[in-house]
């Protein structure tokens, strides 16, 4: 066979026509930024605190005016506002760097303004590593969603599969004692759930959203039922597994700021580093995922060519529903220590939600599934540094960021044209 | 398949011939799936039993105990299911043995009344996840008028009836919108406007200047909905049985009359049917998309009125009590149908009302959740139920049949 062209990123650039709107929507920020925090934010001081105590290398805290950071932050991001102008009238996507850059800014001024005055200043360590590990669940999921929506299923089951990780992984690595026994467990728990869907919408074409929700319903069902019949009755016993320990690199753990928030996780995190970039590599820069996506845009075109639809979607679909069953694992023994009812909460429509956001590619899905993270956590820190901020909009924000995601106000969002369509052969 | 077909924003040909598999669901699948459901949620029962198994690790001293256990695990469950459910014959006289079939038709309307909402979206094609975000907001537009305005008797009940179904239809209509003017997935368009909804509500219970009862601190509650606002007693005061129960079954021939009989469900069919034909025929199928989920918000919104419009005390947001979500399940074992919803919805409804007495016995109740999920998975997918049963599958003239007899029975 000759050497396989594969296309680089997402979309091919061509359908792509760079528009005003994301240019229009950091401008509008920008001002948000620079009146409410800025020009008429709160009078008083900030203390960004870096380091934690315990870290070898201590960063000096950083104490200035909130509302000169916050005009200083707006004119930033004025600039960056500017630039993207730039681009645009260059005939050019605004690139993902600039609004990264001017997202991490944007929440500096966020995080000072909710911070101004409070005791406790600015806890970075705190918010960033809360953050990844909140958000770990949300990308693996993510991650699932990937791997069955490019192949042409849609996996509305992910919270089925987190839930039963979750469950599986704390019974599993109570009763025997090893938490990594537990993790494969849920793992090979979660593919099973995924087999069932894979098998219901590829092989008998049952309508493959209904599906997904009815094994929710299942897995909610049934783990409720062995938590309050089974489990719950000897909980010392079954559902007490505690977490894996963290595990800190040597040398790169000391890094300031960065260290504490990467390097000295637990294994679930670590994997997740891994994943991700082997997720994006196999399916843009191998023949195997090349192989993927054509299954998922053009099923009949890929049959042609010789692949086999059907055993690529099943095969997809079930590794994908492994790693959801991580992400699962990820909730009990890689954060809160043992299984409660219906735990999972919706972070699998969440995950859903997330797949869409970064447009069924893993690099843009984690950043996504980060802000999600950030919300949650934003949430809980926002109410201790400045009491009576209205933490139900907070709340909403991802899930209106999606809303305009996928309406497509912020660019076209196209999925992976045969998602959701069964495919028959002949 | 034609590009056509691809250019509407429906659901495609293939999945609404699966829809019209699940809503022409004959009597005998269903039947069986319902069957097979309670006979694996009885293993499940037998298998977690204490009492089952003891007497097994016991087996040799005393066979005959191990299996009258394994009966008297399943009798202790779903009989408590039954007493709890339908008829008390434990109970000293006949208001209270009828009890608990009240209460199951209680527990029955608002999951009838979401699972209209839902069904009808099934019928035009869309899959509607969205009921829990319009109960919500439902939710918080009776509560609004339950709590702060100030009418006479009835009239008021009735203004915060319409405040919900307003308030849910709107929250339809943004999904609507979405869907046919921007082609956004209805799907997770509803999944999302579900968070946003329920944080919109906990944002209104929590302001002093909205929903929050008087004198409320840090706890999102609101003030107890006002007497003449109240869905009063349908049966005297010895049953928690109240009028929702009536709006149910008025909603229940709206909703036959609707899809059945007007113009406007018939145009709903058809994009279901076929949104292609559709559009040549000349429907506005995506004007037809806003009116269905404004509507089926409606009926929502009409579960939310049910809820907030009862309850005695303040309301949180559990007040929605899962339905929005279960209204799903009913929607798609009761086909669609009006009546199909309405037996699906009491069963459902039977479900509930019966969990607290099957506690009482000793049987986690949690094992109707498992019958429940399996009984609508057999349903809504065929293969399975004729794989275990070894049914036929529908060849051409069984279609043939099933068509003719749709045809009589319109």
């Amino acid at each position: 066979m000759s050497k396989v062209e594969v296309t680089p990123g997402l979309f091919s650039q061509a359908e792509v026509k760079p528009s005003l709107k994301a240019t229009i929507a950091m401008a509008l920020i920008s001002l948000v930024v620079l009146f409410s925090f800025g020009i008429f934010g709160k009078a008083g001081d900030v203390r960004f605190v870096w380091s934690e105590k315990r870290e070898v290398i201590q960063l000096p805290d950083l104490t200035v005016n909130s509302m000169l950071f916050c005009t200083v932050i707006a004119s930033l991001l004025i600039a960056l506002t500017l630039l993207s102008v730039v681009f645009n009238r260059m005939k050019k996507l605004t690139p993902i760097w600039l609004t990264c850059l001017f997202g991490f800014f944007a929440i500096m001024a966020l995080l000072a303004w909710l911070a101004t005055g409070a005791a406790q200043g600015v806890q970075m360590i705190f918010i960033l590593s809360n953050t990844i590990v909140l958000a770990i669940p949300l990308i693996l999921g993510g991650m699932a969603g990937i791997m069955s929506e490019r192949v042409g299923v849609v996996n509305i089951a992910i919270e089925g599969q987190l839930l039963t990780g979750a469950f599986v992984s704390s019974v599993v690595g109570t009763m025997t004692g090893n938490l990594y026994v537990g993790m494969v467990a849920a793992m090979v728990a979660a593919a099973l759930v995924s087999m069932v869907l894979a098998s219901l919408a590829i092989k008998y074409l049952v309508e493959q959203i209904i599906v997904g929700v009815l094994l929710n319903v299942l897995v909610i069902g049934i783990t409720n039922f062995l938590h309050s019949a089974w489990v719950d009755k000897d909980r010392v016993n079954l559902n007490f597994p505690g977490t894996f320990e963290k595990i800190p690199i040597p040398l790169l753990s000391d890094i300031p700021i960065v260290g504490q928030t990467l390097f000295d996780n637990r294994i679930t995190v670590y994997l997740m580093f891994l994943i991700v970039p082997t997720l994006w590599f196999i399916l843009f820069r191998t023949k195997l995922g090349l192989r993927a996506r054509a299954v998922g845009e053009h099923p009949l075109a890929a049959d042609t060519v010789g692949i086999n639809v059907a055993r690529t979607r099943f095969w997809w679909v079930t590794l994908g529903g492994m790693v959801a069953g991580l992400g699962g694992a990820a909730l009990t023994i890689g954060n809160v220590g043992s299984f409660g009812r219906e735990m999972s909460a919706g972070q699998g429509f969440i995950a859903l939600a997330v797949v869409i956001l970064g447009r069924w590619q893993p690099i843009y899905v984690t950043l996504g599934a980060l802000l999600f993270g950030f919300t949650i956590i934003l949430r809980v820190w926002a109410n201790q540094v400045s009491p009576g901020i209205p933490v139900d909009f907070i709340t909403m924000v991802p899930y209106l960021v999606t809303l305009i995601a996928v309406a497509g106000f912020a660019g076209k969002v196209r999925p992976p044209a045969a998602s959701g369509q069964p495919y028959v052969k002949g | 398949m034609s590009k056509k077909v691809k250019a509407l924003p429906a659901a495609d040909s293939q999945a609404n011939s699966v829809l019209r598999e699940i809503m022409a669901g004959d009597p005998v699948r269903i039947g069986l799936s319902i069957l097979l459901g309670f006979i694996i949620g009885g293993i499940f029962m037998i298998v977690f039993s204490e009492d089952v198994v003891d007497s097994w690790s016991n087996f040799g001293a005393d066979p005959n105990y191990a299996f009258s256990a394994v009966w008297w695990s399943i009798q202790d469950g779903y009989g408590a299911l039954f007493y709890g459910s339908i008829y008390n014959f434990n109970a000293d006289d006949f208001i209270s043995g009828i009890r608990p079939l009240t209460e199951t038709l209680r527990f029955a309307a608002p999951l009838i009344m979401a699972g209209l909402g839902v069904a009808l979206t099934f019928r035009v094609g869309l899959f509607n996840i969205g009921a829990t975000g319009q109960i919500m907001v439902g939710l918080a537009g009776a509560t609004f008028v339950s709590t702060r305005l100030e009418l006479p008797q009835i009239l008021h009940m009735l203004v915060a009836v319409l405040a919900a179904v307003l308030a849910a239809a709107v929250w339809g209509i943004i999904v609507g919108i979405l869907k046919a003017r921007f082609g956004a997935h209805e799907v997770i368009v509803t999944i999302m406007m579900n968070y946003v909804a329920t944080a919109l509500f906990t944002f209104f219970l929590r302001e002093p200047a909205f929903l929050l009862e008087a004198n409320g601190g840090g706890t999102p509650k609101s003030d107890k909905p006002a007497d003449t606002a109240r869905l009063g007693a349908l049966l005297g005061e010895s049953f928690n049985l109240h009028y929702g129960l009536i709006i149910a079954a008025l909603s229940v021939v709206a909703y036959w009359w609707l899809m059945e009989r007007s113009t406007f469900g018939f145009r709903f069919r058809m994009v279901g049917h076929n949104p292609t034909a559709a559009k040549a025929a000349g429907i506005k199928v995506e004007n037809t998309f806003i009116w269905a989920l404004a509507i089926s918000a409606g009926f929502s919104g009409l579960a939310a009125a049910n809820q907030g419009l009862s309850i005695s005390g303040g309301l949180t947001t559990s007040i929605e009590a899962g339905i929005g979500f279960d209204a799903i399940t009913v929607a798609l074992l009761g086909g669609s149908r009006a009546g199909g919803v309405v037996l699906a919805g009491l069963l459902f409804g039977a479900f509930k009302a019966g969990a607290s007495s099957m506690q009482v016995a000793g049987v986690s109740p949690e094992v109707l959740g498992v019958v429940k999920a399996l009984i609508v998975l057999f349903i809504a997918a065929p293969p399975i139920i004729r794989a275990i049963y070894r049914l036929p599958k529908p060849g051409p003239k069984m279609i043939e049949a099933m068509q003719k007899a749709e045809k009589v029975s319109k």
